[in-house]
C-alpha cells in the first residue's frame, strides 16, 4: 500500500504543480495550490504507517494552515474581483518595475 | 608690599562681547536704528577702560612681582592636558589692555561720525565690539589657547572688517588675502603650542615660562624651532616680511578700522606675543637674531615703498608695516620693555594719523560727491592745500608726524630711540655683527619714515589745492572727529616721557623733561621680563653703554634727532617747491620709482611663484584627478549598480505563472544537488 500512496501523492502533486505553473484563472490556481496540500497530507498518512504518529500531528496543522490561507486568499481574489471584473492573473501586475 | 585684588577682572573681557551682542541683534533687526549703537558701541568699551584704569591704578600701589591668574572654569581637562579658560592680569597685559580699551574707545567714538551715513553702522559698531572682545581675550588670556582664541577671533574681526564694505569685489578680495595670509602664521602659533605642550607638560604662561630655563638647552634645537615657529605666528600678525602683503590691502576698510585693528591693536600682537613668551626667545640666540634681521629688513624694505606712494592710506600702511618692524626688532635684541614702549607710543600717533586721514578722506569724499567728480577721494594728488579747510586736523597730523618722524620731545623720539639704541646695546657676544647691521639698517629706516610722513603732509596740506571743483566743499571734521584727534594727539606728545632713558634724562637739552619718569615703563614691566633679561645676561652679558662706533645713547638720539629735522626741513623746502597736478594729469612714475610704487613687484611675485601654482595646481587636480579619477569611480560604481538592478528587474515579469516555475525550477534544483545528480 505505501508505494501505491505514495506515487499517488506524487501524481497529485505534480498535477498541482503544473496547474500552478500553466493556469491562469486565480481560482484554479487556488485549488491547485490546495491539491499540493493535500497530496503532501497523503504522503504524510502513508508514512505515518511507518514511522510513528507525528504524522498526523502534522497534517492537523497542514489542514489548519490551509483553511486559514483559504479564507485569505479567497477574500484576496474576491477583492481584486470587484477591482479588475476578472481573475485573470495576468492582469494582476501594477507592482512590476 | 599692599595686597592686591582685580577689580570686575572678567568684566573687562565681557562688556565688548555684551556690546557686539546688543549692536548684533540691533543690525539684524532694526538696521536703520543707529541711536542704540551710537551709545552701546563706544559705551562698552569706555567702561571697560574705565575698569581697566582701576585696575592699574590699584596695581601701581601693589607692586606686583607675579601675575594674577583668575581661572573661571576647566576648559580642556583632557588627560595630561589641563587648560582653564583663565585670565592673567600682569604688567604686560594691563599695559596692553589700556592702550585697546584707551585707544579703542576714541576710534569708537570717532568712528560715530565718520560711518554717520553708512547703512550697515549697527553691523559696524557689532563688528568692532567683538574686535576689542577678542583683543582683550588675546592680551589678557592666562594660558596659550585662550591667547590662540583671542588671536583667531581678531583675525575674524579684521577679515570681517575689511570686507565691510562687501559689494565691492576688490574690498571683498583684501578681506579673504588677509585672512588666508594669517593663516600660514597661525599654523605656525599652532606647532608651538604643540611643542610647547610636548616638552613642559602645560600651556599656561606661568607654568610655562618657569619652567623654560631649566627644561630647555640654551641655544637648543627645540626651544630654537619653538621660538622661530611663535615668531611664524607673529610674522602673519604683525605683517612682517614674507607675510606683510595682506596689510597694505587691509586699507580696503573702513579708515577707522584701519586706525584700530591694523595699526594700533591687532597687528602688535605678534610684538605681544613675542614679549610675552621673551623666555623662550632668550633661551635661543638663532631666534633672537633672526626676529631682529626679519624686523629690520621689514622696517627698511616698507619704508621705501612708502616713499612713493600716492594713496594717503597706504603710505600709512607701509609706515605702519615699517613701525612694526622696529617693534619686533625691540623684541627681538631682548629689548622687550622698549618693544612694547614703542607699540604704545605707535598706538597713539599711528591710531592719530590714521584717523587724521579717515578725516580728510572724509572730507575729500564728501567735497568730490557734492560736485560729482569721478575722483580718488585717498589720492593725496588730489588734495593739496587743506590746512586752510581743516586746520585742526592739519596741526594734529603735524603733531603725529613729527612723533613718528623721531623729533624730540614726542612720544615716538624716545620710543624708537630706544630700540634703535637696543640694538647697539645688545650687539655683543654671538649678536655683534648681526645686530650691528640691525642698528645700521634702523637708523637708515628712521630717516626714511622721516621723509615719507613729511611728504605727506606736504602733498596732502600745503600748496596749492588740486581738487579741482570739488575743493569749494572741504570741510573741517566734526567735534566727534576731531575731538579724539586731539586726545591722541596729546598723548602722542606726553605718551614718551613716561619712559625716558637714563642717558638721555641727564643729557642737557634732551633732559629737559621732569625726570620723574625716567624708565618707568623698563622698571613696570620688569617683573613680566626679568627671566629673559637674566638669561641674556648670564649668557651674554651686561648692556652695552658705548654705541659701536663710539657714542652712547644721547648722543646717538641726537644724531638721529638731528637728521630727522634736517631731513624734515629740507623735504618740506624742495617738495614746497615742485610743481603738482591732479592724478588724472599727472604721468606715470618711471624707473626705480615705479618699482617703488608697484611694491618692489612683491604681490606679482607671490602671484607668480605660489598663487598661480596652487591654483593651476589645484585646477589639474579638479580636472584629472577629482573629475577624472574618482569621480569618474564614484559613478562607475553608481552605473554598474544600477545596470545589475535592470537586468534583475527583467525576472521581474508581474506573471505568476513565471514565478511558480522559477520557484519549482529552484526546488527542483535544490533537489537534484541534494541528492547529487
Amino acid at each position: 500500500m505505501l508505494t501505491e500512496s505514495l506515487v499517488l501523492s506524487g501524481v497529485l502533486f505534480s498535477i498541482g504543480v503544473a496547474g500552478v505553473m500553466i493556469r491562469r484563472n486565480a481560482i484554479i490556481l487556488f485549488m491547485c495550490i490546495e491539491l499540493m496540500l493535500n497530496a503532501v497530507n497523503l504522503a504524510f498518512i502513508a508514512l505515518a504507517q511507518q514511522i510513528g504518529i507525528e504524522g498526523h500531528v502534522f497534517v492537523f496543522f497542514v489542514m489548519t494552515v490551509a483553511a486559514a490561507e483559504a479564507a485569505v486568499g479567497l477574500a484576496i481574489i474576491i477583492s481584486i474581483f470587484r477591482l479588475f471584473e476578472t481573475v485573470d492573473i495576468r492582469n494582476f501586475n501594477l507592482l512590476r518595475w | 608690599m599692599e595686597n592686591f585684588e582685580p577689580t570686575l577682572l572678567g568684566l573687562i573681557v565681557l562688556l565688548p562681547l555684551v556690546g557686539f551682542l546688543i549692536n548684533g541683534a540691533v543690525a539684524l533687526f532694526t538696521p536703520g536704528n543707529k541711536g542704540v549703537s551710537t551709545w552701546v558701541g563706544p559705551g562698552v568699551v569706555g567702561l571697560a577702560f574705565l575698569i581697566a584704569v582701576v585696575n592699574f591704578i590699584g596695581m601701581f600701589g601693589a607692586e606686583l612681582t607675579a601675575p594674577i591668574v583668575r581661572s573661571y572654569w576647566s576648559w580642556m581637562p583632557v588627560g595630561d592636558l589641563q587648560v582653564d579658560a583663565a585670565l592673567q592680569l600682569d604688567q604686560l597685559s594691563i599695559l596692553m589692555t589700556l592702550i585697546v580699551t584707551g585707544v579703542g574707545f576714541l576710534i569708537h567714538v570717532f568712528s560715530v561720525g565718520y560711518m554717520k551715513g553708512d547703512p550697515g553702522y549697527a553691523r559696524y559698531f557689532a563688528f568692532l565690539n567683538l574686535f576689542v572682545f577678542f583683543m582683550l581675550t588675546l592680551v589678557l588670556g592666562a594660558n596659550f589657547p585662550v591667547l590662540f582664541v583671542g588671536w583667531e577671533g581678531v583675525g575674524l574681526c579684521s577679515y570681517l572688517l575689511i570686507g565691510f564694505w562687501f559689494r565691492d569685489r576688490e574690498k571683498a578680495d583684501a578681506g579673504k588675502k588677509a585672512f588666508i595670509v594669517n593663516r600660514i602664521g597661525d599654523f605656525g602659533l599652532l606647532i608651538a603650542m604643540f611643542m610647547i605642550f610636548a616638552h613642559v607638560g602645560t600651556l599656561d604662561f606661568v607654568g610655562v615660562f618657569a619652567a623654560a630655563p631649566e627644561t630647555f638647552v640654551y641655544g637648543g634645537a627645540v626651544v630654537t624651532a619653538i621660538a622661530l615657529f611663535l615668531f611664524l605666528g607673529a610674522v602673519g600678525k604683525s605683517a612682517q616680511i614674507p607675510l606683510y602683503v595682506w596689510l597694505p590691502d587691509a586699507m580696503a576698510g573702513p579708515t577707522p578700522v584701519s586706525a584700530l585693528i591694523h595699526a594700533a591693536t591687532m597687528v602688535t600682537a605678534g610684538v605681544y606675543l613675542i614679549a610675552r613668551s621673551s623666555v623662550l626667545f632668550a633661551l635661543s640666540p638663532t631666534a633672537m637674531m633672526t626676529v631682529a634681521i626679519v624686523g629690520a629688513v621689514t622696517a627698511l624694505f616698507a619704508a621705501t615703498i612708502g616713499l612713493v606712494q600716492t594713496d594717503i592710506k597706504k603710505v600709512l600702511a607701509y609706515s605702519t608695516v615699517s613701525q612694526l618692524g622696529f617693534m619686533v626688532v625691540g623684541v627681538g635684541v631682548g629689548a622687550y620693555a622698549a618693544g612694547i614702549f614703542h607699540l604704545m607710543t605707535h598706538a597713539f600717533f599711528k591710531a592719530l594719523l590714521f584717523m587724521g586721514a579717515g578725516a580728510v578722506i572724509h572730507a575729500m569724499h564728501h567735497a568730490f560727491h557734492e560736485t560729482h567728480q569721478d575722483w580718488d577721494a585717498q589720492d593725496m594728488r588730489n588734495m593739496g592745500g587743506l590746512k586752510r579747510f581743516m586746520p585742526k586736523t592739519w596741526i594734529f597730523m603735524w603733531i603725529g608726524t613729527l612723533a613718528i618722524a623721531g623729533v624730540w620731545p614726542l612720544a615716538g623720539f624716545f620710543s624708537k630711540d630706544e630700540i634703535i639704541w637696543m640694538a647697539a646695546a645688545h650687539a655683543q657676544g654671538p649678536f655683534e655683527v648681526v645686530f650691528t647691521l640691525v642698528w645700521v639698517i634702523l637708523f637708515i629706516a628712521a630717516m626714511l619714515t622721516a621723509f615719507y610722513m613729511t611728504r605727506l603732509m606736504i602733498l596732502t596740506f600745503h600748496g596749492e589745492n588740486r581738487s579741482g571743483p570739488g575743493g569749494r566743499h572741504i570741510h573741517e571734521a566734526p567735534a566727534v572727529m576731531w575731538v579724539p584727534l586731539a586726545i591722541l594727539a596729546v598723548l602722542s606728545i606726553v605718551g614718551g616721557w613716561i619712559n625716558i632713558p637714563r642717558p638721555i634724562s641727564a643729557t642737557p637739552i634732551l633732559g629737559w623733561i621732569p625726570p620723574w619718569h625716567t624708565e618707568w615703563l623698563h622698571y613696570w614691566l620688569a617683573p613680566v621680563t626679568a627671566t629673559a633679561d637674566n638669561v641674556f645676561r648670564t649668557r651674554v652679558g651686561e648692556l652695552l653703554e658705548v654705541g659701536p662706533f663710539g657714542g652712547g645713547e644721547a648722543f646717538w638720539a641726537a644724531v638721529a634727532f638731528m637728521i630727522a629735522m634736517v631731513i624734515i626741513a629740507l623735504t618740506t623746502v624742495w617738495l614746497g617747491k615742485q610743481e603738482r597736478k591732479p592724478a588724472v594729469e599727472t604721468p606715470p612714475y618711471r624707473g626705480f620709482a615705479k618699482v617703488l610704487y608697484d611694491k618692489w613687484y612683491v604681490d606679482e611675485i607671490y602671484d607668480a611663484v605660489i598663487v598661480r601654482p596652487v591654483v593651476n595646481g589645484s585646477r589639474a587636480l579638479w580636472r584629472y584627478v577629482d573629475d577624472g579619477i574618482v569621480d569618474r569611480a564614484a559613478n562607475g560604481v553608481g552605473s554598474l549598480a544600477r545596470g545589475l538592478g535592470w537586468l534583475g528587474s527583467r525576472l521581474q515579469t508581474g506573471n505568476l505563472n513565471v514565478y511558480a516555475l522559477a520557484i519549482v525550477a529552484g526546488a527542483l534544483l535544490i533537489l537534484l544537488t541534494v541528492v547529487g545528480l
